[in-house]
């Protein structure tokens, strides 16, 4: 797989790719289905050919349509559903488990603006739960996406993979990491960046901060690895235990609250080989504001992450 | 109807009051009242209307069955068992470790079984997929919805019947079973549902209601085709419905009868089976 990540933003939106990608399932897979809650306008599916009868208005009611894609996923079809990450996962939690993953029925979720990528819409639209709810359900897949490559590779292989599968990605532009055309292996992170001193684990937006970090820290003597761990469940544990054997010191970078997430979830397969530290969003509801404003706000920057790696390997004695 | 019909179809009623039954009395416990107010319209859909074959349980082109109140499992099981998707003896294994008949349906564990369901109100939304599914594929069959009337308390389920009507899922039919108790006491004290005809008719259905333990009227409402609004039928039904003592029993939604009471009970339904005869 081909880094082509150079620091700039992508002029691609998410959003309109979703949109693409999704118009493409439609007409590439008679036995896809896509429902939304009142957003289609919110991800360009609203302009999608008139005459397919699988693209479906649910109105804003999400546990309903949840339900709906898990009966059509029953009798048939490759459910996709969208709305933005906290009415795809508090508000239709217990649909996705139940009617979803306990029943047998396959189900992909999008969850768009997830954590502080909600920007305008505030605390009430700001997930920083959602990795954690869906990491509680046995069986799910959770993907943050890193870029445009990684999406439209991971909407392929979603539709046809069994199972409870959540997406989570903004709307907004990302900076590229991957050569256009990639193919991402599910469960298996990515090593963007090789590093002797120290591994900064990040999905998401926050791998962007983390190839930043490294640059910094180079700058400063320390050469920190960077991994792409975009897959959060199911981790790739033996990547994890690998760099934190190697470095000695681990840590996790995400958009999402420090309970539940990926730093619980990289600490949940350590066993003391190496000394952790996270950048995450401590315990707190979201806010509103500009996302560069709330990412220092909830300490989700480039420099958190220097400063978290250097007090690591502190206590690392190194 | 013809005679022998609704005399084949009574005696289905009464068997499967009996499996109910003798599945409770096997394990000591379950939830008797539920399960026996739906026993008559479970009669007439796997004794006459529902087009499904058990050699065939996963057939596509299937009529379907979504008992949204799932904890009337052991109503559906013995209606199963009778029309032969697994064996009668297996209802003596009901809630027992291991089982394939659990308290709340499950259609990976019970052959027949189509949907999931038991967590109250997410199965009205599972059922309009289903239909939904079979009308895009244009598949000639029909979905069952058997919903209860505490159950509708949930908002999913007026989230799900307010699609049904909207998008012209007509051909899913509402099965409301209007027993006029829930765990907890009466509808009408714990959450008064007012007239559930009129609000399905809001709600932009074709509604009525019937006796929902009058195999006659069941029969004859279920036959009707509908048209572009969907059908919702309200039944108006006995909780406990068949066996005296559990009809007179203020608290039967669940019940841990005594054996003895169980054999009582089973002792009469066979009585008033063979005077059918």
């Amino acid at each position: 797989m081909n880094i082509v990540y150079n620091g700039e933003m992508d002029t691609r939106l998410f959003k309109n790719v979703l949109g693409q990608t999704i118009s493409e399932l439609l007409s590439e897979d008679e036995n896809v289905v896509y429902l939304d809650a009142d957003l289609m306008g919110c991800i360009g599916t609203a302009k999608l050919p008139k005459e397919t009868n699988r693209a479906i208005n649910c109105g804003i009611a999400e546990a309903n349509m949840v339900g709906i894609a898990c009966g059509m996923s029953a009798v048939g079809f490759k459910p996709i559903v969208h709305t933005f990450g906290p009415f795809a996962s508090r508000r239709c939690y217990d649909q996705v488990f139940l009617s979803g993953g306990y029943a047998g029925n396959s189900i992909t979720v999008i969850g768009t603006d997830p954590g502080v990528t909600a920007t305008f819409n505030g605390g009430t639209h700001m997930p920083f739960e959602d990795v954690a709810l869906y990491r509680a359900l046995p069986g799910a897949t959770i993907v943050d996406i890193t870029d445009v490559p990684m999406l439209v590779d991971f909407l392929r292989q979603a539709k046809d993979l069994p199972g409870v599968k959540y997406i989570r990605v903004g709307r907004k532009a990302s900076a590229q990491v991957y050569e256009e055309g990639s193919h991402f292996e599910l469960g298996k992170g990515n090593v963007l960046r090789e590093g002797r001193d120290a591994a900064v684990i990040a999905c998401g937006i926050m791998v962007h901060e983390a190839m930043k970090a490294a640059q910094i820290l180079s700058q400063d003597g320390i050469e920190a690895a960077v991994i792409d761990i975009f897959t959060i469940k199911p981790l790739d544990e033996a990547l994890v235990k690998a760099y934190a054997r190697k470095t000695g010191a681990i840590v996790t970078a995400e958009n999402h609250n420090k309970i539940g997430g990926l730093y619980s979830a990289v600490k949940d397969v350590l066993d003391g080989e190496a000394k952790t530290g996270y950048v995450a969003v401590e315990d707190k509801f979201g806010e509103v504001g500009p996302q560069d404003y709330l990412q220092e706000r909830f300490g989700l920057t480039a420099e958190h992450i220097v400063n978290t790696v250097k007090e690591t390997l502190k206590r690392a004695g190194k | 109807m013809l005679p022998e019909k609704k005399l084949e179809l009574r005696k289905l009623a009464y068997k499967i009051r009996i499996g109910i039954t003798e599945e409770i009395k096997a394990r000591g416990f379950g939830h008797i009242g539920g399960s026996l107010s739906i026993a008559d319209v479970l009669a007439v859909l796997y004794g006459d209307v529902m087009r499904c074959d058990p050699k065939k349980p996963g057939m596509p082109e299937r009529d379907k069955l979504v008992c949204s109140k799932g904890h009337a499992g052991p109503a559906v099981y013995a209606a199963l068992a009778l029309k032969g998707y697994f064996s009668y003896d297996e209802l003596k294994t009901l809630n027992q470790p291991g089982t394939n008949l659990p308290s709340h349906c499950d259609r990976r564990k019970t052959p027949g079984i189509d949907m999931t369901t038991g967590s109250l109100g997410q199965g009205t939304s599972l059922a309009v997929g289903m239909a939904l599914g079979d009308k895009i594929k244009g598949r000639d069959c029909r979905t069952f919805l058997i919903v209860g009337d505490g159950e509708i308390n949930e908002g999913q389920a007026w989230e799900a019947a307010m699609f049904t009507a909207a998008k012209k899922v007509n051909n899913l039919v509402w099965l409301i079973d209007n027993n006029k108790k829930q765990l907890d006491g009466y509808t009408k004290d714990i959450l008064d549902t007012f007239n559930l005809e009129d609000k399905f008719r809001a709600f932009g259905f074709e509604a009525f209601t019937i006796d929902g333990n009058d195999l006659e009227q069941i029969s004859t409402a279920l036959s009707k085709k509908a048209g572009d609004k969907p059908i919702a039928i309200v039944l108006d039904t006995v909780k406990g419905k068949g066996i005296k003592e559990v009809e007179e029993t203020a608290a039967n939604h669940s019940m841990t009868p005594k054996p003895e009471d169980c054999d009582r009970w089973l002792e009469q339904l066979h009585k008033e089976l063979s005077a059918l005869a």
